[in-house]
């Protein structure tokens, strides 16, 4: 609320957002998008998402993610475009209107910068939501102890119309992302989900996941599992039950890009629909 | 159906041949529910072969509909729309959906040609608009000397479905 305040409505949406995807944060928020259908049929489809930073899987009650920044990737990898989008204090929520048949991808990806200092022995922090460039004129003179993170964060799910394609898994080699070996709109409970992680293109070794299932409000602990890639970057997921799962990979080096910074964050959350065999 | 000079074909048949000439038929019984809002179910049946390969025989759905509107709710049989019906055309195997009571569904031997002889799945699903899904599956196969019939029945939204094979 103080932030609120301080900083404006907007940095504090940064704030939020940045917390909720940092690694090792010490806040679990977590931000989701949640598709009404992963799996269409029909000549065209319409589908509407809600999208929001919350602890409970998936139930809005905290602070909207997006509509801004959220992109949409055709199958023949054109850009398409979300519709009748609103924000909303807890929830953002956006339509789609699927005009090409094939694998859709719909997401966002974030950067952001982490940082803190020491001046005059006392704990200072980078405003969150800071710009690579701003750095410099951020850190007063005669601050010790700078610690800047770099955070590279993706958010994204896959809509199939028809039968599915595979066009917009090619990685564009920056920061983590995933590929699927099981496609993702090919999901069964009784069959094992493999997906592939890649750190700026290259098969990304001990990657830590986690896939949870949605609706966690109605059981005593969360339906989840976990995972760590191995040396091709693989993880295999066996579900305990169909769902929708929400699922964040994440992991840290030192391949970082902003000046300063001694650590790259990395990150990758998606949504994933487990049928019913 | 006939036993014609057919018989000299399939006497032929060994594992790798196609079964050849073959017909089937398929009575699936469409259980009459007392319910508030009835919709006769979107059906859809298809052959499964080792290794996962599907042929879809059979397709039941509103059809006429304005616009292929009808479509649109394709993906409710879902767990043959995963296997078969997003990837494969139904324009040629598709028809109405049918009413509560006895159906007879009569393959002919086009439908199966090109199928190799060996042990299937027949596989049958229903999916009803604001009622259940139930998927029924009979052990067939396809290029055997003499005709056969497995059975098999569903317990909410299919009855007794039976699959005939005649060389």
């Amino acid at each position: 609320m103080k932030m609120r305040s301080r900083l404006g409505a907007r940095a504090a949406l940064l704030a939020v957002s940045l917390a909720a995807v940092l690694p090792g944060s010490a806040q679990a928020h977590r931000a989701w998008f949640l598709p009404s259908e992963t799996i269409l049929s029909g000549e065209d489809a319409w589908i509407t998402v809600d999208g929001a930073i919350s602890n409970d899987l998936f139930y809005p009650n905290h602070f909207p993610l997006g509509p801004d920044g959220v992109t949409v990737v055709k199958p023949d990898g054109s850009a398409g475009a979300i519709e009748n989008a609103a924000r909303g204090k807890i929830r953002s929520t956006f339509d789609l209107h699927l005009d090409q048949p094939g694998t859709w991808k719909i997401g966002n990806m974030r950067s952001g910068v982490f940082g803190r200092y020491k001046l005059n022995g006392e704990q200072q922090r980078l405003p969150r939501g800071a710009q690579a460039d701003e750095i410099e004129k951020l850190i007063p003179s005669g601050a010790t102890d700078i610690e800047i993170r770099e955070n590279v964060m993706r958010n994204e799910f896959f809509v199939t119309l028809g039968a599915p394609t595979d066009a917009v898994f090619t990685p564009s080699g920056k920061g983590l992302e995933m590929v699927p070996v099981t496609h993702p709109n090919d999901l069964v409970a009784n069959e094992e989900g493999v997906f592939r992680f890649l750190i700026d293109g290259k098969p990304a070794a001990g990657v830590e996941l986690t896939a949870i299932l949605g609706g966690g409000r109605y059981a005593n602990q969360p339906v989840e599992v976990k995972a760590t890639s191995d040396a091709k970057g693989e993880v295999r997921l066996a579900w305990p039950q169909p769902g929708m799962y929400w699922l964040e990979a994440e992991t840290k080096d030192k391949n970082t890009s902003v000046p300063g910074a001694t650590v790259r964050g990395l990150g990758y959350v998606t949504t994933l629909e487990v049928m019913a065999p | 159906m006939r036993k014609t000079s057919l018989f000299a074909l399939t006497g032929a048949a060994t594992i790798a041949s196609p079964a050849m000439a073959e017909t089937m038929t398929v009575d699936i019984t469409i259980p009459r529910l007392s319910v508030a809002e009835y919709h006769r179910p979107y059906v859809a049946v298809w052959l499964e072969g080792e290794g996962g390969k599907v042929r879809t025989l059979s397709v039941w759905y509103d059809k006429d509909k304005r616009g292929g509107e009808g479509k649109k709710w394709l993906n409710e049989m879902r767990t043959w729309w995963r296997k078969a019906g997003r990837s494969a055309s139904i324009d040629g195997v598709s028809g109405a959906t049918r009413a509560p009571g006895p159906q007879k569904l009569s393959i002919p031997a086009a439908a199966l040609r090109g199928l190799p002889a060996g042990n299937y799945q027949l596989v049958v699903e229903a999916a009803r608009e604001v009622g259940g899904r139930e998927v029924v599956k009979l052990p067939v196969t396809l290029g055997g000397k003499s005709a056969s019939t497995a059975r098999a029945s569903g317990k909410t939204e299919l009855g007794s479905v039976a699959a005939t094979i005649k060389p």
